[in-house]
Formats: C-alpha cells, structure tokens, sequence
C-alpha cells in the first residue's frame, strides 16, 4: 500500500509539468494578449504598450517564459494577477470555499438521491419504476448545464419566484467569512435569516451542478446492485433469515459500493468543469467564476496558476477515492 | 410425525420458451436426527428442492406442494416474518460454493454473530464467546484470531467450516447440507463430511445431505432418495439401496462408483445428461438413456410405486424390493 501511494504521488510531478505546459500554450493560442485586453481601446502608443509587455516578461520567447514560469512554480510562487496585482494563490483560497461548497452539496445531493433511486431500481428491476429511471438518467448524464440552468431559472426563480436568481446570499446580509463556506458562517453568526438565504441560493446551482452525477451514481448503483443481489452470499444473507432491508442494504449495497464509489471518485473532474459552467451562469463567486473571468481578461498567471491548483486537487481527491476503494473492498487491503 | 415432510411438491420457472418445471411431483419425509441423503446428476432438481424448503426460490419461480411441513408447521402458508424466524434457526442450510457464499466485505466472525443476532440466539455480550466455541466445534485452529479474517484470506475448506459453523449457531434441528464437499479438494473432502456427521451425532439434528456422489451416501446416509429430471425416482434404506437397487437409474449411478468397477476396462458412465428445459421426453423422463426401455416407457410416464419407503419411479422395477424394517 504505501509504495503503491509512493507511485501515485511521483506520478503527480510529470502530471503536473503537463497540466502547466497546457495551460501555457491554450491561453497564448487565444487571440490578444492580457496588454492588449486592458488597454482596449483607448488608444495607448505602441511604446508604451511595449514597456507593460517587458515588465511581465511577455517580449521573451515562449520556451524561456515557460521555463522562467516553471521555476517560479519550483519555488513555491504561483505568481499574481497581471490584472489586480493580487497573489494567485491568495485569490484562490479566497474563492475555492465557494466552489467547494457548490461542490460538496451537488455531490451530496447526486449520492443521497441517486444512489437510493438505482437501489430500488435494481430490487425492482423489470418494473415501471426501472424503466422510467433509467429513461431519465439516460437523459440527465447528457444534460447541457448551460441550458439546464437557464431553464432551471426560468421556471423556479422567474416564473414561480421561489428561488433567487444569482449569488451566494441575499445583499441584505452581511457575513464575516469566517471560513469561507457560506451555510456553516451563517450559522456560526446565529443568523437564522442569513441561512435561510444562503441554502436558498444554493438549491438551484446545486440541483443544476448535481443533475449529471445524480444521473451517473444511480445508473451505476442499479447497475452494480444487480450484479450484486445474484451473487451466492446475498443467498447466504437470506438463508440466515434476516429481513429483506439489511440484506439489501448491509449485504448487497456494501458489496456495490465499491465500483459506485468509484465511478463517482471519477466525476471529480467533470464535476469541477460543471462547476465553472454553473458558477458563471449563477454568478457564483467561486474559482470557476474567476477562472472564466480570467480568459477574458487573458490575465495568464491567474489562468495557469488556477488550472494547475484545480488539477491537483483532482489528482489528490483520485488519490483519496483509491484509499477508499482499499477502505471498502477487504481483498485488496494489505 | 416427520419433522419435514414434503407431498407433490413442483417449482416452476417461467422462462422465454415456456414454463420449465425444475421439481414436479417431489415427495420427501425426513424424521428427526436422521441423514437422508438426496442423490443425482446435476439437474436433477436437488438445489431448487432444498432452496423451496428454505423459501429462497427467486422471483419469478413458483412453488406449489400439497403438503410442505416443518415440525407440523406449513411451510407455504408462513408469513414472510414467519418464515424469517424459522428459517437460519430451526432450519439451516450450507452450501456448495464456501468461497463465494460468504460476503467478501465482512470478516468470518461478524458474518457468524449476524446469524446469534438475528435470532437473539445468545445475550448480546456473549456473541463472541459463542462464536470462538463455534469454531472450536468445526475444528477452525486459533479462532480468536481466525475471527478477524476475511473469507478470502481463508481457504475454501476453511470457509466451508465457517459456513457449517453459521449454519449450526442457532442449533437448528434440519441441516441441509447442498454438496457440502464439490467444490472442496478430495483431502479436505472426507474432512468436512466426518465433520457434518459428527456434528449431526452429537446435536441429533435431521441432515439432508445433497449430493450427486453415491459413494458419499453409502458411508452416511440412512436412508436414500434418489431423483432425476426433478423427480424422486427411487428411495430405500442405504443398505437395501445398495444391495438392491429398483430403478434403472440408481443401478447406473451404482455401477459408475470406481470401487464397484473392478475388472472393468473402464468406468461405466451414463451416456448422455439429465434433460433441461427443451429436452424432455415424453414417458418415463429417464428412458432416453435406459437400458431397458420399451414402448410402454416411452408412452406412459411411470408413476411412483412399491411399498413405503422403497419406492420407485419405473414400470419394470428391476428387483423385488427388500423387506424393509423400521
Ligand atoms: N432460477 C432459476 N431459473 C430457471 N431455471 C432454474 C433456476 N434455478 C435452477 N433452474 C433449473 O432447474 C434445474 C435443476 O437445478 P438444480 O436444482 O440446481 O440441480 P442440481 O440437482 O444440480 O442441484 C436445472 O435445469 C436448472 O437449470
Ligand atoms: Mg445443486
């Protein structure tokens, strides 16, 4: 086990060196640079454009910019915002809380709805029930965010009004963040308010952000409970004359749990990018938001530092699915 | 009274190309603290008999009987909380597969103190002292530690011993023992039936030992029940059995036993398999593979007959039975 974790966590530095070279070239692909995107188009002399250029180290070639941006990453400087002068990383823990809290709820959310729906799907299969769910999870795996979003406002937020349209909380309050995570600082504040408002805000994004992994973990937890419930020792669990629930649910979904917990350790990734998605489209301030914000501007140390910071927390959130997946299944603990 | 006792028993499975009768017409009586041993090919309908006594026939099979009872109790009529009760207490069943037939997540100890649990077998504190005292019983060396394994860090021998060791938890008064020994090496074979028998001595418990093995019913069985295509075709004492087999079957089964073989170039096999779903002929279901078979069996599908307790499913029995005694 430990020289298997000693692999993973050497794999991570080529990982690492790639996830940065692509960020580095993609932005510079993108038409004008972070000089040019700020000065617009007031009409700023090409001199002293040229003087902003040096000043980044843009005028240098791209091989010593991505050297010189490699070894400033050896030492532990993420750089700062060409924009706001700000640190890279001291903007992104400022804004990750959000996104994790967007991301933890949708998590909880596909899990705690979905994993019971394929649950009763698999001990009911064949039935109406199956079948309809299947048809609707087939459906919300391909769901476009963007779209889903919009409608999900146009029904709950413009036409019935019962859900606000964008942000975190209501302007009316104002929280110390404390944390970071909304729905814990308003509680710690005794705000009774102040909650109400922020999980208000938070139930659309996270039904949005949610829909696709909900869709994945029940089609997976029906999928593998079937396979499950035939094996010979839910045979053994019900010769032993225990009710039909814990040989469902002790027996059978503690066996399925492996490969469901898996596939949804995999939505990590996609869970992310459908969180930048969804953070835009609810103006969530969260590193998404920020990220999208900072093509825009092509404001690059932001862009690459965030991108790299988001790829290694997928990377240690794929390595700590893999310590649960020793966790759950005995046979391959050591 | 019988403590099982079975009348007309069928289960049905309904399948794509029709409904396929795995056990028809099935009769089976087994007294308190005896061995019966149930013998056939596989096929031959013995799981799905003993797993419609345990009420474990999945969806969508179905079981009918006229009499299916437990100690006077009807087996049919129970309700599913009834049936719970009984069934892992009373009535306990091993199976043939140790290796897969015990959940891989649990470790061996917990997966056992379920079984006390559940049916409030001993004081909640005194679990795991029953359950060292239980692999104590099945001859599991160094149980507290053993305890804490998981099935796949035993081998199959050993889990087999833990499945027999969760069968009898709860002292039932049936064990039903599915071929206890297929999947095992031949070595550790004689080990765990010497086990099952010594443990069925002991407790006095009924043992309905499954097997397609003749030679394992011949050193325990006290009585025999043979069956072929989901029918009983023949039953007697073990002895008479032997001596004496009435169906054409028994006697095939009989001469295909290595011991019984001497001076045959050799081993005398049954041509041909026990017929699935598609394949069942019309008569006597056993006449495509008989020696003797005649127009009349091809007709006219036998019915059991002969005295009680040596009975059998042919038109031309091949021997007058042995008086039976007892
Ligand atoms: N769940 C099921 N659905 C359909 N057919 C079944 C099912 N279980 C068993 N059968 C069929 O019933 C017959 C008897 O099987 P079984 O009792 O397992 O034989 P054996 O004597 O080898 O234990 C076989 O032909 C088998 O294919
Ligand atoms: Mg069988």
């Amino acid at each position: 086990m430990l020289r298997y974790l000693l692999r993973r966590i050497g794999m991570i530095v080529p990982t690492f060196v790639a996830v940065t070279f692509l960020s580095f070239m993609l932005i510079r692909l993108v038409p004008g640079d972070p000089i040019e995107v700020r000065a617009g188009e007031h009409g700023v002399p090409p001199e002293r454009l040229a003087e902003f250029r040096h000043q980044f180290g843009l005028d240098q070639p791209l091989w010593k910019q991505f050297l010189d941006y490699e070894a400033q990453l050896l030492h532990g400087d993420f750089g700062t915002s060409i924009v706001t002068q700000d640190s890279v990383l001291h903007a992104f823990f400022q804004l990750f809380p959000a996104t994790i809290e967007l991301s933890v709820c949708a998590i909880l959310f596909a899990v705690l709805v979905g994993m019971p729906l394929g649950v009763i799907a698999a001990v009911k299969r064949g039935s109406g029930f199956d079948y309809g769910l299947m048809g609707i999870s087939v459906t919300g795996a391909s769901m476009p965010i963007p779209w889903w979003g919009l409608m999900m406002i146009l029904i709950f937020s413009v036409a019935l009004g019962w859900t606000p349209v964008s942000g975190r909380i209501s302007d009316a309050y104002f929280i110390d963040p404390v944390t970071g995570f909304m729905l814990i600082d308003c509680w710690w504040s005794d705000d009774a308010g102040a909650c109400t408002s922020a999980a208000s805000h938070l139930i659309l994004p996270t039904i949005v952000l949610g829909t696709i992994p909900l869709a994945v973990v029940a089609r997976m937890t029906r999928s593998a409970m079937l396979e499950v419930l035939s094996e010979d020792y839910i045979r053994t669990a019900r010769a032993k004359g225990l009710g039909g629930l814990r040989v469902v649910v002790i027996h059978a979904l503690r066996n399925a749990l492996i490969p469901v917990v898996t596939v949804i350790g995999l939505q990590v990734g996609s869970l992310l990018s459908g969180a930048i998605l969804t953070e835009t489209i609810f103006s969530w301030p969260g590193v998404g938001h920020w990220l999208i914000e900072s093509i825009q501007r092509r404001d690059y140390p932001v862009l690459q530092g965030g991108t790299l910071l988001i790829a290694t927390l997928v990377m240690l959130v794929n390595l700590g699915v893999d310590m649960t997946y020793g966790f759950l299944n005995p046979r391959i603990r050591r | 009274m019988p403590l099982l006792e079975i009348r007309n028993l069928s289960v049905e499975f309904p399948t794509a190309r029709g409904v396929f009768r795995a056990v028809d017409g099935l009769e089976m009586t087994l007294d308190a603290g005896e061995i019966l041993g149930v013998v056939g090919e596989s096929g031959s309908g013995k799981s799905v008999t003993m797993l419609a006594v345990m009420g474990l026939i999945p969806y969508p099979g179905r079981v009918r009987a006229d009499v299916m009872r437990f100690d006077g109790t009807d087996l049919l009529g129970l309700s599913p909380r009834q049936r719970r009760s009984l069934v892992g207490k009373d009535i306990a069943m091993v199976f043939q597969e140790p290796m897969t037939s015990l959940n891989p997540c649990y470790t061996v100890g917990w997966q056992i103190g379920e079984s006390l649990r559940a049916h409030n077998a001993v004081p909640k504190s005194a679990v795991r002292d029953r359950v060292i005292e239980l692999f104590r019983q099945v001859g599991i060396p160094a149980p507290e530690t053993r305890l804490r394994a998981f099935p796949h860090q035993l081998s199959g021998g050993m889990n087999q011993r833990v499945m027999i060791a969760m069968a009898i938890s709860c002292n039932p008064r049936l064990l039903i023992a599915d071929e206890p020994t297929t999947a095992l090496d031949v070595t550790i074979q004689k080990q765990i039936l010497d086990l099952l028998i010594s443990l069925q001595r002991e407790r006095g418990m009924a043992l309905a030992l499954i097997t397609h093995d003749m030679g394992v019913v011949a050193e325990t069985a006290h009585r025999v029940q043979v069956m072929y295509a989901g029918q009983m075709v023949e039953e007697q004492r073990t002895d008479a059995l032997f001596a004496a087999p009435r169906h054409p079957y028994t006697a095939a089964l009989l001469d295909a036993l290595p011991e019984r073989a001497v001076g045959h170039a050799r081993l005398p096999t049954i041509p041909g398999t026990v017929p699935g779903i598609d394949d069942r002929p019309a008569g006597c279901l056993f006449n495509p593979r008989c020696r003797f078979t005649t127009e009349r069996c091809v007709a006219e599908p036998p019915p059991l007959a002969g005295p009680a307790g040596a009975r059998a499913r042919c038109h031309y029995p091949l021997d007058a039975p042995v008086a039976v005694t007892a």
